[in-house]
């Protein structure tokens, strides 16, 4: 694939992205928006797994922080949406220091379980504290509003999520072609050979696992104010496999393949209404597969930047220090 | 006092499954460095093998498996469950012990969602009843009881732990054991069966999680297809907490973390006591990472 085919084909699924509310009806709509969540969800877990190599269990906890937070502001408090907003990032980003700090200067394996911990004590708090509302969670969230036009039909909902995966999405591939992103495939490479050269391991990892939790948590928030209802249920473990399984599937690291591997992740169980029970069966081994014939992924991270590097080649303008 | 002893005899109950399951991660952990999340689903696949084949023995409940049926139910069981382990080792995880860590992470998550809804579409989705009337008799002393189940259960993981202790220090197997877990490229120099050892870890590994589950379902009476997700992180935290790759070490952390549970919950409640178990995970893998009897171990392997 030559750089002008991937950028017209990048340009083609935006359009197409676009048009799509004035085509479908409100029921593929919400898949779509569905499957928006997880690019924006799928970025941030590819920032700590696909960058950094850090495997988080518990991605869906901060996930739950951001739609808590929106909840529990917005209803009792009666906060403005955009003012949770940045109460739900810093406390992500706490919990994210809170759990990283210790366990990143272990064995990568304890951050895994760990992780898988922290989501499960997440889950539990939310169940039992009166303030999240118990097992039932919280509801009556309302709408958001901007400059007078409330935020209120699918399409609205569509078109903001829309946006804000475009940004995460642009974000995320700047953050790893920078100085930061390269000192993380350092450490997930050669974590040895990384601090030899400088690299403050600890510190960048903490960053990798911080910047996640702070996407996730924004989703949260998101999703808050579209479902209007939230309750422990969907923050469970295998929401987090669920967002995993898109950054697997898609190519560990690759931003085009985490963004396909999400949408494939939420369209392929609607497209197999009838092989429902094995849904999680297939999953299964679908991951177990990847792993053993194509660890890169569908789309993977190595071809994306090729594409990338020929591009900047092409346009003779700099050249590409690594 | 009463209710301090048997918190006691509770508690030791809880840790003995805990124990036996945590030797399984501890193992198999010493000697390839993989944590297998699939491990606790292992011990449900045993607990539901145990339901089928008592199932068969007694007729549905009808009829009572004497004590030599149970016994054969639960060796049988521990058998099929360690060559499914092995299987999965030869299917899941050999192709990858050289490709990078993430890689094998994920495929033992892989294979856990697999055995969870395999075990679903098999037996249901609903709890089942284990076929097994056990005998609610025992012993009471000031207000505390002790069932004859509670100290067969306790019996019988003694008797396997004290088993395999004796099989890995002095057996040959048990030291080709050690010495992979030391190195694997010169035992493998040494003409060891490097690839062999590694299956018979993950079948011992495999059958006594699959003991613990068939006691397990025999003690509270009830299954499900997700039982063994809560009780591998239990598992995990008890290995940890005993310091990962030490056998005797994986003991103590079980029965340890059954009793600090079990108190936990008298304090607290018992929709707490997964909070408990965890956080004690995270203080300990913060303040002391090689546990209480583990050795002093580099930070990166």
């Amino acid at each position: 694939m030559g750089p002008k085919t991937t950028k017209l084909l990048r340009l083609l699924l935006l359009a197409a992205a676009i048009l799509l509310p004035f085509v479908s009806n409100n029921y593929w709509l919400d898949v779509a928006t569905l499957a928006l969540f997880y690019v924006v969800l799928g970025q941030g877990l590819n920032i700590v797994v696909g960058f950094a190599g850090l495997l988080d269990l518990g991605y869906a906890a901060f996930f739950a922080v951001g739609a808590y937070t929106t909840g529990i502001l917005m209803t009792v408090y009666g906060w403005s949406f955009w003012l949770t907003l940045p109460v739900a990032a810093l406390l992500a980003a706490g919990f994210g220091v809170v759990i990283g700090a210790p366990t990143l200067r272990l064995r990568s394996d304890y951050l895994a379980i760990v992780t898988l911990g922290f989501g499960e004590i997440i889950r539990i708090l939310a169940i039992n504290l009166s303030i999240t509302g118990s097992a039932s969670g919280i509801y009556g969230i309302p709408r958001p509003a901007i400059g007078g036009y409330p935020f209120s039909s699918q399409k609205d909902f569509y078109f903001l999520m829309l946006i804000i995966a475009c940004l995460v999405i642009a974000a995320v591939s700047r953050l790893g072609r920078s100085r930061i992103g390269r000192a993380w495939a350092y450490i997930r490479e050669d974590e040895d050979a990384a601090e030899a050269m400088g690299i403050d391991r600890v510190r960048m990892k903490l960053l990798a696992y911080s910047i996640g939790a702070i996407i996730g948590s924004l989703a949260g928030c998101v999703f808050a104010v579209k479902m209007s209802a939230i309750a422990p249920l969907s923050f469970s473990f295998m929401q987090s496999i669920m967002i995993l399984l898109a950054v697997v599937l898609g190519g560990l690291g690759s931003i085009s393949g985490v963004a396909l591997g999400a949408v494939l992740v939420i369209a392929l169980p609607e497209m197999l209404r009838s092989a429902e029970e094995w849904r999680y069966l297939i999953f299964g081994a679908a991951l177990i597969l990847m792993m053993i014939y194509r660890p890169q992924g569908l789309w993977p991270a190595g071809q994306e930047q090729a594409a990338d590097e020929r591009e900047a080649a092409g346009d003779g303008a700099k050249s590409v220090p690594m | 006092m009463n209710t301090l002893v048997q918190t006691l005899i509770d508690g030791l109950v809880i840790g003995a499954f805990y124990s036996l399951i945590a030797l399984g991660y501890t193992m198999v952990f010493g000697i390839i460095k993989l944590l297998n999340f699939a491990h606790g689903d292992l011990y449900m696949l045993g607990a539901f093998i145990g339901y089928s084949l008592l199932s068969l023995v007694t007729g549905n409940g009808e009829g009572a498996a004497g004590l030599l049926g149970i016994a054969v139910v639960l060796l049988l069981t521990m058998t099929v469950v360690g060559v499914i382990g092995m299987g999965i080792e030869r299917i899941a995880y050999r192709p990858l012990l050289l490709a990078p860590r993430l890689s094998i992470l994920i495929t033992a998550i892989g294979v856990s969602l697999i055995l969870e809804n395999g075990s679903m579409a098999i037996w249901g989705a609903q709890y089942q009843v284990y076929p097994l009337q056990l005998p609610q008799t025992g012993w009471s002393f000031g207000g505390a009881q002790l069932t004859y189940t509670q100290v067969a259960i306790i019996a019988i993981s003694v008797l396997l732990m004290a088993g395999l202790q004796l099989f890995v220090r002095h057996s040959i197997y048990g030291k080709a054991m050690r010495a992979i877990a030391l190195d694997q490229t010169a035992s493998s120099l040494m003409g060891i069966d490097v690839h062999r050892v590694i299956a018979l870890t993950f079948f011992i590994g495999a059958a006594l999680a699959a003991g613990a589950g068939v006691m397990a379902g025999a003690y509270y009476g009830t299954i499900n297809f997700m039982m063994g997700f809560i009780i591998g992180l239990k598992a995990f935290t008890a290995a940890v907490l005993g310091g990962i790759g030490n056998l005797p070490g994986a003991m103590v952390g079980g029965l340890l973390l059954g009793l600090i549970e079990t108190a936990g919950t008298l304090v607290l409640g018992g929709s707490w006591k997964d909070v408990v178990a965890f956080s004690i995970l995270i203080v300990i893998l913060v303040c002391k990472p090689t546990g209480i009897l583990g050795e002093k171990v580099t930070e990166r392997m």
